[in-house]
């Protein structure tokens, strides 16, 4: 038998929770009694499918809730990236040739990848607003790109590498007026900021647990009452028909604890947001060669990228993490590869700037002693990294 | 804790799991790097070589050694100092050695100084070869095993970037390698040799003339991929073969002429795209010409140089005099005549286990 790969964890500091976040305990405490002693399906009719029904009921709720939605309104999904393809799947499903789609240039590749595959083999043209410098899309340039044809349009609530909040609102106003569904991905905002369905006006968001201490493998399609959805997931009933699938009950307990704890907390989780960011960006501002991206813009409170002049900022987060300090150069599904951040080159960025990015997101977590201890050994490395850099070849 | 920070190159084939696994268990810090060399989507798994990543099975191995592993992406670099160079050669009438030219400029250069840009100091590898200490450096030795020795690839590498390196495997043999990874339990135990080139998938001659193709020049493109005439060397037309780059000198098989006896294949001449051919006897040379000499430490002082020289990875080598000329340019004569003397390979000089240096071979020496 073979000897069991390494089973360690991780020790170190996690400063990319928007890749992914840390499991609330809680979340784990709740969940795990779904993963233990309690055993239905939620579409089963007997007491143990209805205690089942029941647990994900209460956790569809809490999701609602958090939405300032109502609970029919909130279709499960296994992931974000489900989530909204089952959005642009359908909005594509029924366009006819020479339709429109329009979306932000630096949506989740779960929207501009599936958009442009889909969008080509329908005949569909697929129109990319690209942001602004500050990291936001400008309203009037979407509204330019609106068309009487248009089928659907997508803008994300916030920049999952920026953090630049953008503007659903005033979006949504254009194309209610138009009669465009909107699509608006807040993966990345939920949990950060508050975040009111009513408010933004978009006729479809997708939120996801693990990005705010919740599961992997839970999330949820808000769809505006009165909007069709075909489903992805063909199959049984579930879901009221939106989405076939046995529904997910750990992950989906764990999801609506995390939605419940995430409405209770904000207020003290974002205050102590914006104290490791301030004192983050006040050390980074004493950095040569160090720029914030998106700063002018408003941002999540968790959330910086910035560029460090005359280094890879591959080079300089593999440093950081062989040093205890997890970061990350951008998009999660973007790294491994040395190819600049398509968001930051879509800002109007230089590859070579580009390349030189960091993303730090904090979690509810994080400490201050961790920013303290990160600054000076980011100093460290930073320079380290540059004089080996000049000697070596760029 | 960086200061002693070892990278390590991991392929996800056996040797370089094994090396990193011995890395990690004598207790220094150490990372594990894994290089995208070539699109691997066209290239069929197992077995394939060194370069050819399997990244899954790096990934499990650092796992398995408990070590963190990154991946870097190199494959603009790799085409432009291997693979363009080995399609211009096979244009060009030669046959040549990718994976020097790979450990010379991608693995002990971009590589090494990945690693120094992450605090390492030190890159070791999976290749069998040893590195030991000289009066004058860090010189470069056979592999204890000698099927396994890689020493012949590693030629052109430079006293300063041996001091970089550490070869764990040298002083071992490939049997012992294969039962550590047994008893570690790595899950790369079973994996098979790779003695391929890794960036091809089939014949070489058919990637030759894609390549020749998509660069829309060379006697390749535009149907001109036409079969190379094959002559002996008093101008007899004997037939027509495949295109020239499909040959390399020595090679017997493949011609489709007829003749009375066994022909090689003595020269590959690209402007005419001819071959020229003649019986094993004529493949004898006394020696050969050489260019790029390269070596490991300083310099010898001129004059004629007792070496045994390898004219190709698997040559058994031959007692040899080695004249440097002006430009780089050097000629080496056999004590023997040996066969096969191709341009495009490498001709590296042992002293004993000890390999000097070498060079890149333009021609046979003349009589």
């Amino acid at each position: 038998m073979r000897q069991p790969v390494e089973s360690t964890p991780v020790r170190g500091v996690y400063f990319d929770n928007n890749a992914t976040t840390p499991l609330d305990p809680r979340v784990r405490a709740a969940m795990l009694s779904w993963m233990a002693e309690e055993c239905g399906n939620s579409s089963s009719a007997h007491r143990f499918g209805q205690r089942a029904r029941e647990a994900v009921e209460a956790a569809r709720a809490e999701v609602a809730r958090l939405l300032g939605a109502a609970p029919e309104e909130m279709v499960f999904t296994a992931s974000g990236t489900e989530a909204n393809n089952a959005v642009v799947r359908d909005a594509l499903r029924r366009a006819e040739p020479g339709d429109r789609l329009v979306v932000s240039g630096f949506e989740h590749p779960s929207i501009l990848a599936a958009a442009a595959a889909w969008a080509a083999a329908a005949g569909v043209e697929l129109v990319r607003v690209a942001p602004g410098p500050d990291g936001t899309v400008d309203p009037e340039r979407v509204e330019a790109a609106l068309a009487p044809r248009t089928r659907l349009a997508a803008l994300m609530l916030a920049n999952n590498e920026l953090g630049t909040v953008q503007p659903v609102a005033a979006v949504a106003e254009l194309c209610r007026r138009r009669g465009v569904p909107l699509l608006c991905d807040a993966v990345q905002a939920v949990g950060k900021i508050p975040v009111a369905v009513a408010e933004l006006g978009a006729d479809y968001l997708t939120v996801g647990a693990h990005k705010f201490h919740g599961p992997l493998g839970a999330a949820a399609l808000w769809i505006r009452p009165g909007v069709e959805l075909a489903p992805l997931l063909v199959g049984g009933s579930q879901e009221r028909h939106r989405r076939a699938s046995t529904a997910n009950v750990p992950a989906l307990v764990g999801f609506g604890l995390a939605c419940e704890l995430a409405r209770a907390e904000l207020p003290q989780r974002v205050a102590r947001w914006r104290a490791l960011r301030e004192r983050l960006e006040g050390g980074l501002a004493g950095l040569t060669e160090v720029v914030v991206h998106g700063a002018a813009a408003p941002r999540l409170p968790h959330t910086t990228n910035a560029a460090f002049g005359g280094v890879l900022g591959q080079e300089l987060m593999m440093r950081l993490d062989l040093a205890g300090f997890a970061v990350s150069t951008g998009a999660a599904c973007g790294s491994g590869t040395i190819e600049p951040s398509a968001t930051l080159l879509a800002l109007g960025l230089s590859r070579k700037r580009a390349l030189s990015a960091l993303r730090i997101s904090f979690g509810a977590q994080n400490r201050l002693e961790e920013v303290e201890a990160f600054l000076p050994l980011l100093a460290t490395e930073l320079e380290a990294l540059r004089g080996i850099a000049a000697a070596g070849r760029a | 804790m960086s200061s002693r920070l070892t990278a390590i190159a991991m392929s996800g084939g056996l040797d370089s799991s094994v090396a990193a696994w011995l890395v990690a268990r004598s207790g220094v810090p150490a990372v594990g790097l894994s290089m995208l060399l070539w699109d691997q989507s066209s290239v069929a798994r197992n077995g394939r070589c060194c370069g050819a990543l399997d990244l899954g099975d790096a990934r499990r191995a650092a796992a398995q050694a408990g070590i963190p592993h990154y991946t870097l992406r190199m494959d603009e670099e790799f085409r432009r100092h291997v693979v363009d160079p080995f399609v211009d050669d096979y244009l060009a009438g030669r046959t040549p050695s990718p994976c020097v030219r790979c450990n010379t400029f991608v693995k002990f250069d971009l590589l090494v100084e990945k690693a120094r840009r992450l605090g390492a100091s030190a890159l070791a590898t999976g290749h069998y070869a040893r590195i030991v200490a000289g009066p004058d450096g860090p010189e470069l030795h056979a592999a204890v095993d000698a099927q396994k020795d890689q020493s012949y690839f590693l030629f052109e590498l430079s006293a300063e970037q041996l001091a970089f390196s550490r070869f764990p495997l040298g002083e071992r043999t490939k049997r012992e390698v294969r039962q550590m990874a047994r008893d570690g339990g790595l899950a790369v135990a079973e994996k098979g040799e790779s003695m391929e080139v890794c960036f091809v998938d089939g014949e070489i001659s058919d990637f030759v003339a894609r390549e020749a193709a998509a660069r829309r020049e060379g006697p390749a493109a535009g149907g001109a991929s036409g079969g190379a005439r094959v002559v002996t060397r008093d101008g007899r037309e004997l037939g027509t073969a495949g295109p020239y780059y499909g040959y390399t000198v020595g090679q017997r098989r493949g011609l489709g002429v007829a003749s009375g006896s066994r022909l090689y294949v003595l020269e590959v001449l690209p402007s005419e795209n001819t071959l020229v051919v003649g019986d094993e006897a004529d493949l004898l040379a006394p020696g050969l010409v050489g260019e790029r000499l390269h070596w490991i430490g300083p310099p010898p002082p001129s004059g004629a140089l007792e070496v045994t020289v390898k004219i190709r990875s698997r040559h058994p080598g031959v007692a040899a005099l080695v004249r440097a000329r002006e430009g780089g340019r050097v000629e080496v004569e056999f004590a023997e005549p040996q066969r096969g003397v191709t341009p495009g390979q490498a001709a590296v000089f042992y002293r004993g286990e000890r390999v000097l240096g070498g060079c890149w071979i333009c021609a046979t020496l003349a009589e």
